[in-house]
């Protein structure tokens, strides 16, 4: 017979969940919580200084280990601050356990003191919730919480618990099983067929790889697809690590900031297939003219992405990895040359990068030189903006999980928050951010925590003094009238991030870059560079928003286009 | 094009329509998730009935719908929800709104 109250059983059954790191914030109504976890051995509590921050440090666990990663936050403003960052995870697919403290039974519905309906606001954020009415209810929600959270498409889940809930008392006879990752249904095996059959037949067929590639550890079997079938390989951005860049059949990023050469090779193909990637906007461009002359073969784990978006002759419900298993042995060997011609005409046509733009001065040359002293045992983060899809087009990512990038919901901020949790999660392996100015300053204050906690994170601020993606659409669609995308202040973010007690260190114009990015990368802890970028340097080439794929604006050799 | 023609094929009085039969968990948040879909994914809902089942632990809801276009999407979020037990089809009219048209075709007095 076990005794205790609602607060220490909801930690009792994390640890049982072998979770070892919380991040969150207290407050009136998660107290009974945070006593219970002052008590806890197995748990580090991660104290941040704003909820969004905790949410995006608890993804930063779960999307560099693939487990759930659990966040704390209290009632009212603790719990719709969090909220962003929940969406977040909802939108890439992360598997999240979010328990917020709520105000007593009692006072439900009556507008108490830092009431809100988190209940309610986060429904259509969160792949399911609970408001746990009763202390029982917890033997079975919290175990539930990781079970939905980690199986099928994961996802977020947040559990609101009343004040009164958490101080009242339990005794009960038997722990709960913890919720693990339930098995899903195999991909039919006559449509199994019917896509082995129509990849043999194909003449210029094109695998994308999706975030699903990475949630469900399918790297290899795709990369064994790939190498057996002769098919070039194209990643969502979420997708992005499940080829190593370095791959020759690997394209790289499609959509909105592709290499030219991958988008136009996708409007050749005739059979694309989508492999736990989802047709959002920004990979598809305008979805009608999308891969016009192609079959679509479509697997996921969700059977509402399917056809959702594009029609798939073909689709295979259920987990990719195993899906891409038993397609394996179905296909032939294939070399394809006449298609390999074809697109290694169009990639000798149309580099992504040229000689000028990769000396270290440029955005694509200091990413690259911060890939090479990172290593490839690194993690990488991106916050949303420039430095994101430059990030996206040229780092030469290695392996599934090493970047961390806010995808669909395209979160400013994200970054250094999910940095610190990826350092967090993996002791002796260095995370470096690659930031904004702009993104920077949305949850600057998580600069507190990354000292506190000495993590491992190298922030490096391409600081271009504006909103810059905002700034390149204003220059391209809106008459290059700059309002409101231009900072009129300098910020000093050296100085700032010294006053949390951090490293830091900012590159003089026209001063040597190289010598102090060593230095970043050679300090124990946390460590900022700023490093200042031409304001008009943007991110080609590009995809006008609700355009055609085939529509790409600037980027290298571009005047060969406008014959 | 081929959509064109599949839309003259299959068209639908207006008036007739489709009913989804949910069978659900009864507890107070599945109204909200269930509406919250709805609207959320932009899916137009012409009526809904709800009624708890047995001891109380589900309910059974009937939704009427007009939307053939998207009812493949409909039906796949409605299984997707946790607190869903299952879901049946109906083509056209169901006998539980039928009773119900009495209350809506007489205007009621708001004095």
């Amino acid at each position: 017979m076990y005794t205790m109250n609602g607060a220490r059983l909801i930690i009792k059954l994390l640890e049982r969940q072998e979770v070892e790191l919380v991040a969150g914030i207290p407050g009136g109504a998660n107290l009974p919580l945070y006593e219970a976890l002052a008590e806890s051995r197995r748990l580090r509590h991660i104290l941040c200084r704003h909820e969004q921050g905790a949410g995006f440090l608890a993804q930063g666990i779960a999307r560099t280990t693939g487990q759930v990663g659990v966040c704390f936050a209290t009632s009212g403003p603790g719990a719709t601050n969090i909220l962003t960052a929940i969406a977040d995870a909802y939108l890439d697919s992360i598997p999240v356990v979010c328990i917020t403290g709520q105000v007593p039974m009692s006072l439900i519905g009556t507008d108490a003191f830092q009431e809100v309906d988190i209940y309610g606001m986060s429904i259509p954020i969160t792949k399911h919730n609970f408001l746990v009415r009763s202390v029982e209810e917890l033997l079975e929600v919290v175990p539930r919480a990781f079970a939905l959270a980690l199986s099928g498409r994961p996802g977020p889940v947040l559990i609101d618990v009343p004040k009164d809930v958490q101080s009242a008392e339990i005794s009960f006879h038997q722990w709960p099983e913890p919720g693990r990752r339930l098995e899903t249904q195999p991909a039919d095996r006559q449509q199994l067929a019917a896509a082995a059959e129509m990849i043999n037949r194909a003449r210029r067929p094109v695998l994308c790889l999706g975030g699903g590639i990475i949630h469900a550890e399918a790297a290899e079997e795709a990369r064994a697809i790939v190498e057996r079938s002769g098919i070039p390989a194209v990643m969502t951005l979420m997708g992005l690590g499940s080829m190593p860049a370095g791959h020759p059949q690997a394209l790289g990023m499609l959509g909105m900031h592709a290499a030219r050469s991958t988008n136009m090779a996708l409007q050749d193909c005739d059979l694309f297939i989508a492999a736990g990637a989802r047709f959002d906007d920004r990979a598809t461009g305008r979805i009608v003219e999308f891969c016009p002359a192609a079959h679509v073969i479509h697997m996921d784990i969700d059977p509402s992405e399917v056809s959702k978006l594009k029609p798939a002759n073909v689709s295979l419900v259920g987990d990719v990895r195993q899906s891409l298993a038993s397609l394996l042995p179905l296909l032939e060997c294939q070399e394809r040359r006449s298609w390999w011609r074809q697109i290694q005409v169009l990639q000798e046509m149309y580099p992504m990068a040229t000689p000028e733009a990769v000396v270290p001065e440029k955005p694509y040359g200091l990413i690259l030189q911060a890939a090479a002293m990172l290593g490839e045992g690194g993690f990488v983060a991106t916050d949303v903006g420039k430095h994101q899809m430059w990030t996206a087009q040229v780092y030469p990512l290695g392996r599934p999980r090493q970047l961390l990038t806010s995808g669909g919901l395209g979160t400013m901020g994200f970054g250094l928050p999910a940095a610190i949790g990826a350092a967090l999660a993996n002791p002796g392996r260095q995370v470096v951010l690659f930031t904004g100015d702009g993104s920077l300053q949305m949850n600057i204050q998580e600069l507190a925590t990354a000292v506190e906690q000495q993590a491992d994170i190298k922030i490096i601020v391409m600081n271009n003094r504006s909103l810059g993606l905002v700034r390149q659409q204003q220059n391209l669609f809106y008459r290059q009238q700059f309002f409101a995308s231009d900072f009129q202040i300098d910020i000093d973010f050296a100085a700032i991030a010294r006053g949390f007690g951090m490293p830091a260190y900012s590159v003089p114009d026209n001063g040597e870059l190289v010598g102090l990015m060593a230095r970043l990368f050679s300090e124990k802890g946390p460590c900022l560079l700023n490093i200042p970028i031409d304001r008009e340097e943007e991110v080609y080439p590009m995809v006008p928003p609700g355009a055609a794929n085939s529509i790409m604006l600037g980027g290298s050799h571009v005047e060969k286009c406008q014959a | 094009m081929s959509r064109n023609v599949r839309l003259e094929n299959c068209r639908i009085p207006a008036a007739a329509g489709m009913v989804l039969e949910l069978t659900v968990n009864n507890h107070p948040g599945v109204m909200s998730h269930i509406c919250g879909l709805f609207s959320r994914r932009a899916y137009n809902l012409e009526g809904i009935v709800c009624m708890p089942v047995g001891t109380g632990a589900m309910s059974r809801m009937w939704l009427q719908v007009n939307e053939a276009e998207k009812l493949e999407q409909v039906v796949k979020q409605l299984q997707k929800l946790p607190d869903v037990l299952a879901v049946q089809r109906h083509e056209g009219d169901h006998p539980v709104f039928a009773g119900l048209t009495a209350f809506t075709d007489s205007p009621r007095s708001t004095d």
